[in-house]
């Protein structure tokens, strides 16, 4: 068990030792904040009009016209996970270092697991870096604080979600450039298979279609957390992180 | 200590080890020596655990090291043909992740780390990042690295390769140092490193051990001459030359050093007392001059081409 933590200490370190941690974090929290201002400007604009009917007002919510369009907007920079991520397993193939790894008394899935949540401390780290915004507009109105934090909660579990793809993409190979692209090549399947009916007809796409992670996000954003879809995310990152210590341990067979 | 039964690795149509079988005793130093290609790293890599054998068994202290690799892992010290070093870390903070990794207890690891920093002579670096260090250094981590946390049995494939010849020789130190309290298999294409370090020497060729014992017993296994050096004070006369040419039991006659000071001389197995002493006592009525016999064995080399020769040969 402490074993996880040693693996999970030096992978942070390594993380910050080097720009990579920062860049990522730097660049993250820029675009975050070049869409929430966006979406001020948006809210503002429309905010002091009179409205020519009154279901409009929608467009007058705090909540809706900034906060739900900024947790979409931070689920979209996810595409830039597997970055985090391409690093964790590759270079150690890279550098010949998986050999440290696997001739000592460690389990594999201590290794896996190690690797996983210092990624996601590092994930979770940023996302916290974004709460200024929506805190900032608690103190000029009246947004839902629930959805503020079932918000953050599902954003949360999406990121864990593609962390999980972005491991296992790393486990793939020895190329840390590959394994980003793989990476972000499972990110954008998991995020447009929701359109897999009409692609692959009924039957089987609504399978496909129910393991859209947008999907299972969505009613996080709108205030909500169902245990169905906490389940979701987490049958999601064990199968995947599972599928990782499949390829690890699969140097023992051959 | 190491017991290796019949191990055979085969990668898809290549059959890299063929039902390969030796032993190691506690404390011993064995070499594999052998071409490029030949199943030595393949072998470093299945005793270590890092890969599985397609068959056979190898158990190290009793462990199996596929059915309880975890046990093996504990009591054993792998120097793979790369050291498996973290570029970003310092010497100290790679040699405490891995002491982390092998189960060195907290109380020990102070007393652990220093001895494994002055063994390998990295206190003035243990500092720098690993990224800063030269080649030579980079190997001494590696080989601290898999002493740290005092394993049973070291395993280290080519520890001296593109060394510096100084560098070859205080790694070739450091290993003989080791010996005593640990087991120490290594592999190894340059040969006189394995004369000097190692008790016993097993030669792979194309997956099969060809010959497994001390160098002393192969060279003999492969003498069907003895080999005797003698020098004298001037250049050799065509006088003696032919003189010790007739002696019955000599085989063959030819100028040692191209200043022709010496001899070697090529007698039959059994008969080399008897020459010997003739020379000796026809050497000193005749006041040759005679400043030096010595029997020469087979240097490794010898051994090594002459084994593999033979090896391929038989197929």
């Amino acid at each position: 068990m402490t074993k996880i933590i040693y693996i999970i200490q030096r992978e942070l370190k390594s993380y910050f030792v080097s720009p990579s941690a920062y860049i990522f974090c730097m660049v993250f929290l820029i675009l975050t904040a070049i869409f929430f201002r966006g979406n001020i400007a948006s809210f503002i604009e429309v905010r002091n009009q009179p409205l020519p009917w009154p279901e409009l007002s929608v467009l007058q919510s705090l909540n809706k016209m900034i906060l739900q369009p900024f947790f979409g907007q931070i689920s979209l920079l996810y595409l830039l996970l597997p970055i985090l991520t391409m690093r964790l397993l590759a270079e150690e193939k890279k550098l010949h270092t998986m050999e440290l790894l696997l001739t000592s008394p460690i389990a594999v899935s201590h290794i896996v697991l190690g690797k996983y949540l210092a990624a996601a401390i590092l994930l979770g780290v940023t996302l916290i870096m974004t709460i200024p915004g929506p805190i900032l507009i608690l103190f000029y109105g009246n947004p839902d604080l629930g959805l503020i934090i079932t918000g953050y909660l599902g954003l949360f579990f999406v990121g864990l979600s593609f962390l999980a793809l972005g491991l296992f993409a790393s486990s793939l190979t020895e190329n840390q450039i590959i394994a980003a692209m793989l990476g972000f090549g499972l990110v954008v399947l998991f995020w447009i298979i929701g359109g897999a009916p009409h692609v692959v007809g009924f039957g089987l796409g609504m399978v496909l279609a129910y393991l859209s992670i947008l999907e299972h996000f969505y009613v996080f954003t709108k205030g909500f957390v169902e245990l169905k879809d906490i389940v979701f995310f987490i049958s999601f990152i064990s199968f995947f992180l599972f599928l990782t210590h499949q390829v690890l341990e699969s140097n023992r067979w051959r | 200590m190491i017991e290796v039964e019949n191990l055979t690795k085969r990668y898809g149509k290549i059959w890299a080890l063929r039902n390969i079988s030796f032993t190691v005793a506690e404390g011993e130093i064995i070499g594999f020596i052998g071409p490029n290609g030949a199943g030595k790293t393949t072998t470093m890599k299945i005793l270590s655990c890092f890969m599985p054998a397609t068959s056979g068994s190898v158990l190290i202290s009793g462990y199996d090291v596929f059915h309880q690799a975890h046990e093996v892992k504990k009591i054993i010290g792998f120097l793979p043909e790369q050291p498996p070093l973290y570029d970003d870390m310092t010497v100290y903070g790679y040699l405490k992740y891995v002491s982390q990794l092998k189960e060195v207890p907290r109380f020990k690891l102070k007393n652990l780390m220093d001895r494994a920093l002055k063994i390998c002579g990295l206190e003035k670096v243990q500092n720098r990042l690993i990224k800063n260090l030269s080649k030579g250094y980079r190997q001494r981590v590696g080989i601290a690295q898999a002493i740290i946390h005092e394993p049973r049995v070291l395993i280290f494939d080519e520890p001296t390769a593109s060394l510096d010849p100084r560098q070859t020789i205080e790694i070739r130190e450091l290993i003989k140092k080791l010996s005593g309290e640990h087991t120490v298999i290594l592999s190894t294409h340059i040969l006189p490193e394995m004369a000097q370090t190692c008790q016993k020497v097993a030669i792979i060729n194309e997956g099969e051990i060809i010959g497994a014992d001390t160098y002393p017993n192969l060279s003999r296994q492969l003498r069907h001459l003895d080999r005797t050096r003698i020098k004298f004070s001037h250049p050799v006369d065509q006088p003696v030359y032919h003189c010790i040419e007739k002696i019955p039991g000599v085989v063959s006659l030819e100028t040692d050093s191209p200043d022709s000071y010496g001899v070697l001389m090529n007698t039959e197995l059994g008969e080399t007392e008897g020459v010997v002493s003739k020379i000796i006592k026809i050497g000193v009525q005749e006041n040759w001059g005679i400043r030096e016999i010595s029997p020469q064995e087979y240097t490794l080399e010898e051994v090594f081409v002459e084994l593999i020769q033979r090896h391929e040969n038989k197929k």
